[in-house]
């Protein structure tokens, strides 16, 4: 019932996209093949996957994001709950991401193909610049609001001070840190295809780049189709990850 | 035998503003070894801030805490406390809660296990094992607490008004608990608390102490023991709380603005 409402919403988009497509070619407001149907995006989705190298491109891409996420997750976290434990990393950090943090990170893109070239580093620094920010703001944050009750409580029971920072406050900071990490990974993704499309030789967004300037439309809008795709699966898959490292957290039933 | 010694202690808060708090004014106080003492005063009046000094999570601005004679200047496995708002690790259960010290004292799995579901079951949380904190009541919540600091052994409980933020029934029931496991445990309890009733239930030696800045303005042998019958303890209250209200009104009433001011 709830999944039939959750798509039903989709499913009206799509219709109307049908709709609109034909009827624009039909009036001519369109050339056709300019804004493929539904239907004939699926159809681009299939010639794509029985082309063979679908998989190879989707494996670079996760692969590029992934790496890029989980670097930022795990410096970030560190920074951020070292920023709200000392203060001379915080004096040391805080002006850093006050002045980076309005920089659209996808600027930076262009400069990081130039240092790292067009394969995988390049991409996977931009992606982990995106992340970084709101991992960092996140753990900072989350740490700075723990109880010092929680933490006299944890001293009087034998935790010296660095075993303090991952027993205790990572642990209490902990659900901060899962909504930052859940907002880099949507970043995560705008900046993976940003520098796919801009110069790459693999990925997702380079199958876009490629099948847009081939006018191989029904295909390109498949391959944003699959990214799209990807993205909303890692969403649903962090969201139960979460709510099991939080289930501490459910109220009674 | 004296066990905790506090002498000339003070507490300044902001200390190098225009604006410094005194907290604590001077205390000097004794501790015995094994005995239950209770310390009653009005809200602000540092009680809490002394135990927190005594449990060695704050410093003291002048004087100092000694214990068998060592300075108190950082928390130790000796001293165990128990927070009003009990300030359990809400991320684990009941289980891992009093399993924490054992695991920080490095004590293998079977054994922390055995001497955990000991303490459970000495605070009657039994079959509760694999609940986490807050799917239990604030009294629940607190028999873990103290089911998590008895788990180390320590010789010293200190408690700052364990039982403040519960009813009035179970309030009454975790005092006969407490004074039961006090009983069948050889150790030393600091208890603070606002309630007077609750101060003479407890203890047979109870310390009241005036407002901000906060000193001692009376130490009271109830001449009762601990746990004594109801009547008794209503009449002996009554006692202490002619001596504390002054100080309450004084916390209640602002300085400087009698009734008619207060009323225009």
């Amino acid at each position: 019932m709830t999944t039939v409402r959750f798509y039903t919403p989709l499913a009206i988009v799509i219709l109307i996209w049908q709709i609109f497509a034909m009827g624009s070619v039909a009036v001519g407001f369109m050339p056709e093949d300019m804004l493929p149907t539904p239907a004939q995006v699926a159809e681009g989705m299939l010639h794509l996957a029985q082309g063979g190298d679908l998989a190879y491109h989707v494996s670079v891409s996760v692969y590029r994001q992934m790496a890029g996420f989980l670097l930022a997750a795990v410096v970030g976290v560190s920074i951020g709950i070292g920023m709200a434990h000392f203060e001379w990393v915080k004096t040391t950090i805080e002006p850093l991401v006050r002045i980076t943090y309005p920089l659209p990170k996808s600027a930076l893109i262009p400069m990081l193909i130039l240092v790292f070239g067009i394969g995988h580093n390049s991409k996977i620094f931009a992606v982990f610049l995106g992340c970084l920010l709101p991992v960092v703001l996140s753990a900072y944050n989350g740490t700075r609001g723990v109880e010092s009750q929680l933490v006299w409580s944890a001293r009087s029971l034998g935790t010296g001070s660095i075993r303090m920072l991952w027993k205790i406050y990572f642990s209490a900071a902990l659900p901060e840190i899962l909504s930052g990490l859940r907002i880099a990974l949507a970043i995560s993704y705008t900046l993976l295809i940003s520098s796919e499309l801009l110069i790459s030789r693999a990925g997702v967004g380079y199958l876009i780049q490629t099948l847009g300037e081939a006018g191989e439309y029904p295909r390109m809008f498949a391959a944003v189709f699959i990214i799209s795709l990807i993205g909303f699966a890692t969403d649903r898959l962090y969201i139960n990850l979460m709510n099991w490292l939080l289930r501490w957290r459910e109220q009674e039933a | 035998m004296t066990q905790i010694e506090i002498d000339g202690v003070g507490k300044i808060y902001q200390e190098d503003t225009p604006e410094p708090i005194i907290a604590i004014d001077r205390i000097d106080l004794d501790v015995e070894r094994n005995q239950f003492l209770t310390i009653v005063g009005p809200s602000g009046c540092g009680k809490s801030t002394l135990l927190h000094m005594m449990g060695g999570f704050i410093s003291a601005s002048s004087g100092e805490i000694r214990l068998d004679g060592a300075v108190v200047d950082k928390p130790g496995p000796e001293r165990g406390i128990v927070f009003q708002h009990f300030a359990l690790f809400p991320w684990k259960t009941v289980l891992g809660n009093v399993e924490y010290g054992l695991v920080e004292k490095g004590i293998r799995k079977p054994e922390r296990r055995e001497i955990a579901q000991h303490y459970i079951d000495m605070v009657k949380l039994t079959g509760f094992e694999n609940a986490y904190p807050n799917r239990l009541s604030g009294g629940m919540q607190q028999r873990v607490a103290l089911a998590r600091m008895l788990a180390c052994d320590p010789e010293i409980l200190l408690m700052d008004e364990p039982f403040g933020a519960l009813d009035a029934q179970t309030r009454q029931i975790l005092q006969e608990e407490l004074l039961d496991i006090w009983r069948q445990h050889t150790k030393t309890v600091v208890f603070i608390t606002h309630d007077v009733r609750e101060a003479v239930f407890l203890s047979e030696k109870v310390v009241v102490m005036t407002a901000r800045p906060g000193r001692i303005k009376r130490i009271i042998e109830t001449g009762l023991g601990a746990g004594a019958a109801r009547l008794e303890v209503d009449r002996k209250a009554e006692e202490v709380w002619d001596i504390l209200r002054d100080e309450v009104l004084k916390t209640v009433v602002p300085t400087g603005m009698g009734p008619t001011a207060a009323a225009s």
